[in-house]
C-alpha cells in the first residue's frame, strides 16, 4: 500500500538585499554645523530665535514655520530642563543608523531645556516608570571630550536630579 | 474652462490583509485589488482617466513604485500621480484622486495604496523617514513616538492603560465580521493587559499589527456617476493639515494646560465640519472609519473630532456609543489595530467607509448608514478627514 503523499509546500523565493549599503551623505548647513561643533567641542547647547514671535527652537532650524521668516539669531540654552512626556523602550530593534541592535531597556523623553520653547527627543536614564513623572527636572551628560564627534549623541543622556 | 464635479466613490476593491504576502509580488499585489475594484464598479482598465497611487518607498526600498507597477495598476500609457505622505498616504491618495474628478480634468479615476510591510523591518524605515540630524539619533519610530503621546494623555487626564485596551478589544472584535481583517479576537480588556510591553504605557496588545495588503477605489464625476452599478458614496468634503517639522514638535501644544490637544487633526476638523455643517458628530455620523494606529489614539482622537470634550474619550467609548450597535460605531472593520498595510490604510478607510454608506459592508454593515467619517493619520502627527455621505452634496467642497 502506497503510503500518503505529505502535502506539498510551495516554494516562495527571497531575495535579501543582504550586506548592501548605499550610503549618504547629509549637510548639516551653516547653523547646523555650528550647533553641533559647539556641544562637539564646548559642550553647549544653543537655539535659535524668532525675530517675530521670539519663539527660541532647539533643535536648530532656519526658518520659523508659523511666522515664516528666516532666524539668525542664535542665543544659549541650558544643558538642563525639565521633562514633558516621556517612556521607557523596552522592545529590540534594530537602529537603521547603526545597523546595531539599541540597547533596551532605556529611559525617553521630551526635554524643555531652559531659555528654549520647543522640545528636545532624548535619553534619560530611569527604566522605571514608577520613578519618572512630567515635570522632573534632568541635566544632559556629555560624552567625553575626546568621543565627541558632532551629533546630537554627544549628549549621551539626559541625568534625572533626585 | 471645465466646470468643477461633484464626486463619488463607485467600486472598492480589496486584498485580504495578512501578515505576509510571500506568494505575490508587490506588482501582483497592487494588481489583486486593482482587479476587484475594476470589477466592482463594472468596467475596464480602459475605462479609467487617470491613475492616483500611493506607499511608503523605504518599507519596500522601491524608490520608483508609479512606473514600477503599471502593469499591475493598469496605468501603462495614463496619467499617473504618485502621492507619498507617510502613515496619510492612503487617505492623502484618496484626496488627490477626488481633487483630481472635481477639479472637471478627468471623470473616472482610480485611486491605489498598497503595502508589504514584511519585506522590511517596520521601525527602521519609520526611523528612515525622519531627519538625520536632528531626530534619528535617538527616535525608536512610531510605538516610542505614540508612547510619549500616551504618557502625556494619561498624566493630563486621568485616563488608565484599561481605558485604552478597550479600544484594542473593541476594534479587534469588530474585525471578526470582516472576512478581508488581519488580526481578528475576540480578547478581553485583561487579556490585552497581560502583554508586554513595548515603550511602556503601549503594550503589545495596544499596538497596530505590521500588514500586506492593498486597496484601490474608483471616484467618479456626476456627469458618469450614473452608468455604474452600485450607488455612489458621495464625498461631502475633504480637509487636512501637516503641522510639523520634528518628531518632537507635536508635544508643544500639548504641555499647556488648555492648550490644543492635537491642533493639526483639530484644524482639519473645523475646517472640514464647517464646510459640510456638522455641529454634532455623535449624532451626525452613523459610523466612523478611523486610522487608530494604536489603542490611546480611539481616545484622544475622539476628543479632537469633537465627539466629546477633552478627557471624555474613556466615558465615551465604555458607554458603548463606538461599539456596534451603539450610537456611531468606530471601525466596524477592525480597523488599523486589525489590518495596517501602511499605504493602504487610510484608503481602507475611505473604502471601508464608502461601503457602509453605500450599505453593501456585509456583516460588518451599521444598519441604515447615511454619513460617515474617514480620517488618515501619520507623520508627526498630521491628519486628513474625508466626510462621505448617501445624499448628493449640494456643491463642490474642497
Amino acid at each position: 500500500m502506497a503510503m500518503a503523499e505529505p502535502a506539498q509546500r510551495k516554494e516562495y523565493i527571497i531575495i535579501e538585499s543582504g550586506d548592501m549599503e548605499q550610503p549618504f551623505s547629509w549637510s548639516a548647513g551653516s547653523y547646523g554645523s555650528k550647533f553641533l561643533t559647539e556641544i562637539r567641542d564646548k559642550a553647549k547647547i544653543w537655539g535659535i530665535k524668532c525675530p517675530e514671535c521670539g519663539k527660541v527652537y532647539v533643535p536648530l532650524r532656519r526658518v520659523c514655520g508659523p511666522c515664516y521668516v528666516e532666524m539668525t539669531e542664535l542665543v544659549p540654552v541650558s544643558n538642563e530642563g525639565s521633562v514633558v512626556t516621556f517612556s521607557v523602550v523596552s522592545f529590540g530593534f534594530v537602529d537603521p543608523s547603526t545597523g546595531q541592535q539599541k540597547p533596551v531597556p532605556y529611559g525617553y523623553a521630551a526635554i524643555h531645556l531652559d531659555g528654549a520653547d520647543s522640545y528636545l527627543l532624548h535619553f534619560i536614564d530611569e527604566t522605571d516608570p514608577a520613578k519618572i513623572k512630567a515635570g522632573d527636572r534632568v541635566k544632559a551628560i556629555f560624552e567625553e571630550p575626546g568621543k565627541r564627534i558632532g551629533s546630537l549623541l554627544d549628549i549621551k543622556y539626559f541625568e534625572l536630579q533626585r | 474652462m471645465m466646470a468643477a464635479s461633484r464626486v463619488g466613490i463607485v467600486g472598492v476593491g480589496m486584498t485580504k490583509q495578512r501578515s505576509s504576502r510571500r506568494d505575490v509580488t508587490g506588482v501582483e499585489l497592487i494588481n489583486e485589488a486593482v482587479r476587484a475594484a475594476l470589477a466592482d464598479a463594472g468596467i475596464k482598465r480602459k475605462d479609467i482617466d487617470a491613475i492616483v497611487i500611493g506607499n511608503m518607498d523605504h518599507f519596500e526600498g522601491i524608490n520608483y513604485v508609479d512606473t514600477w507597477s503599471v502593469d499591475g495598476s493598469g496605468a501603462l500609457g495614463k496619467p499617473i500621480m504618485k502621492m507619498t505622505t507617510g502613515g496619510t498616504t492612503g487617505s492623502t491618495v484618496a484626496m488627490g484622486a477626488y481633487y483630481h474628478v472635481a477639479s472637471g480634468m478627468f471623470d473616472r479615476v482610480l485611486a491605489i495604496g498598497w503595502e508589504k510591510n514584511s519585506e522590511s523591518d517596520t521601525t527602521g524605515a519609520i526611523i528612515t523617514a525622519f531627519d538625520p540630524f536632528w531626530d534619528r539619533p535617538t527616535f525608536a519610530g512610531a510605538v516610542a513616538g505614540l508612547a510619549l503621546e500616551a504618557t502625556l494623555y494619561m498624566s493630563e487626564t486621568g485616563a488608565t492603560e484599561e481605558d485604552a485596551a478597550y479600544i484594542a478589544v473593541r476594534d479587534r472584535r469588530h474585525a471578526l465580521n470582516n472576512p478581508f481583517a488581519h488580526l481578528k479576537m475576540d480578547a478581553k480588556i485583561e487579556d490585552i493587559m497581560a502583554t508586554p510591553y513595548l515603550s511602556w504605557p503601549i503594550k503589545l496588545g495596544d499596538m497596530c499589527p505590521r500588514t500586506d495588503g492593498a486597496c484601490a477605489v474608483v471616484f467618479a464625476s456626476d456627469r458618469v456617476a450614473a452608468d455604474f452599478p452600485n450607488d455612489p458614496a458621495w464625498v461631502h468634503g475633504v480637509a487636512d493639515r501637516h503641522l510639523w517639522a520634528y518628531t518632537s514638535d507635536p508635544y508643544v501644544n500639548q504641555k499647556v494646560k488648555g492648550g490644543t490637544w492635537f491642533p493639526a487633526m483639530e484644524r482639519a476638523t473645523a475646517e472640514l465640519y464647517g464646510k459640510v455643517g456638522v455641529t454634532d458628530p455623535l449624532e451626525e455620523f452613523d459610523v466612523a472609519e478611523l486610522y487608530l494606529p494604536y489603542s490611546f489614539a480611539g481616545l484622544r482622537y475622539m476628543e479632537s473630532l469633537g465627539f466629546c470634550e477633552r478627557g471624555g474619550g474613556p466615558a465615551l467609548v465604555r458607554s458603548g456609543a463606538t461599539d456596534m450597535g451603539g450610537k456611531c460605531p468606530v471601525n466596524p472593520s477592525g480597523g488599523v489595530m486589525s489590518s495596517n498595510a501602511i499605504g493602504a490604510t487610510g484608503l481602507l478607510r475611505v473604502a471601508e467607509a464608502a461601503l457602509q454608506v453605500q450599505r453593501r459592508a456585509g456583516d460588518r454593515q451599521v444598519p441604515g448608514a447615511s454619513l460617515a467619517l474617514a480620517t488618515g493619520f501619520g507623520g508627526c502627527y498630521w491628519s486628513d478627514e474625508i466626510i462621505l455621505g448617501r445624499e448628493l452634496p449640494d456643491k463642490v467642497r474642497g
